[in-house]
């Protein structure tokens, strides 16, 4: 299987995400440039971290103008899977894959730590290698992570079960709702409505080797491989 | 053709938690200005751009907030001002 990993100016994940794929996860990956206009044969498309254009005017507001997005967004239309993780979901709300959008954290701080999440839906694409309930550890890293939409949406969200993972508080075996950056509803990850993009702000490919503190985020790259391989 | 530039104001949305804004509205309190009741921080555009008249200037400028400079989701902006250059 072959992943598709996006490099704009300023992303700054593609080369923890072509490991976490090509050494944790053991299938191929290539970085695909901005610039590009085809996917190169590409299965699955990740949008990885990073400041995109700086961050110019709102995270995310003018990646979604890079020629390889028009390929993205096609692809996701087909049903091709899309992973955004932190940039890349800013990313994928702002190119309209996924709803709603990332606003500065609630503190006004840069928040990079590792965070507790609760697997919230265990049967998606991106998911489906978790338990419902299993409180999963990886960091986090942004200043603009505080997931916001309108009620409308947000009641659609949760009716659907497309809140694939939510924060929950960073001590003990405590699975209470929490946020860093003041999420509504605690959201830390959400699925589209076709169930074929993902976003998420914490990063699972800083979380696939032990020596690092967790392996918890290996669970979405083999989630992926099973469902898509399948 | 003539030349226009066009100011626009872009906030966030009302209801939506403005976190910079509570940062600065207590700024202001804490330096003495009691009056102050609330802040909302925004972006201030100035687009400098070629238009058959002031009116399609400003439509102009009305369809790039709702395509890339506001985001719909968040944000609310209004045309502050037209002016030729």
């Amino acid at each position: 299987m072959m992943f598709g990993i996006v490099t704009f100016p300023g992303s700054n994940c593609d080369h923890d995400t072509m490991h976490a794929v090509v050494d944790a996860l053991g299938e191929e990956a290539q970085y695909l440039w901005h610039k590009d206009h085809d996917l190169a044969g590409s299965d699955v498309i990740i949008l990885p971290g990073g400041f995109s254009y700086g961050d110019y005017l709102r995270a995310g507001a003018i990646a979604r103008f890079s020629p390889i997005m028009a390929e993205v967004v096609a692809h996701a239309k087909r049903g091709g899977p899309v992973l955004g993780i932190c940039n890349g979901f800013q990313i994928a709300c702002e190119a309209g894959l996924l709803p709603g959008a990332l606003l500065r954290n609630e503190s006004l701080k840069f928040v990079s730590e590792p965070v507790r999440l609760r697997v919230e839906n265990a049967e998606s694409l991106f998911t489906n290698r978790y338990e419902r309930g299993r409180i999963l550890t990886m960091p986090v890293a942004h200043g603009d992570g505080r997931y916001t939409a309108d009620a409308q949406t947000l009641a659609r969200l949760e009716g659907e079960g497309r809140v694939a993972f939510r924060y929950v508080q960073g001590e003990g075996d405590s699975d209470r709702y929490w946020s860093p950056n003041g999420s509504m509803n605690a959201i830390a990850g959400i699925i589209s409505d076709a169930g074929n993009v993902m976003g998420l702000m914490p990063h699972p490919e800083r979380a696939v080797d032990s020596i690092l503190g967790s392996t918890d985020g290996l669970g979405i790259f083999e989630s992926m491989l099973a469902r898509v391989a399948a | 053709m003539s030349r226009f530039s066009v100011a626009l104001h872009i906030t966030p949305r009302r209801g939506i938690l403005d976190p910079q804004g509570k940062a600065v509205a207590g700024a202001l309190q804490t330096l003495g200005f009691a009056g102050v009741e609330d802040v909302h921080v925004g972006r201030h555009v100035i687009v400098e751009l070629q238009a058959s008249s002031a009116a399609d200037a400003e439509k102009e400028a009305r369809a790039m907030c709702q395509k890339l400079l506001a985001n719909p989701v968040t944000e609310d902006f209004e045309i502050a001002g037209v002016k030729a250059r």
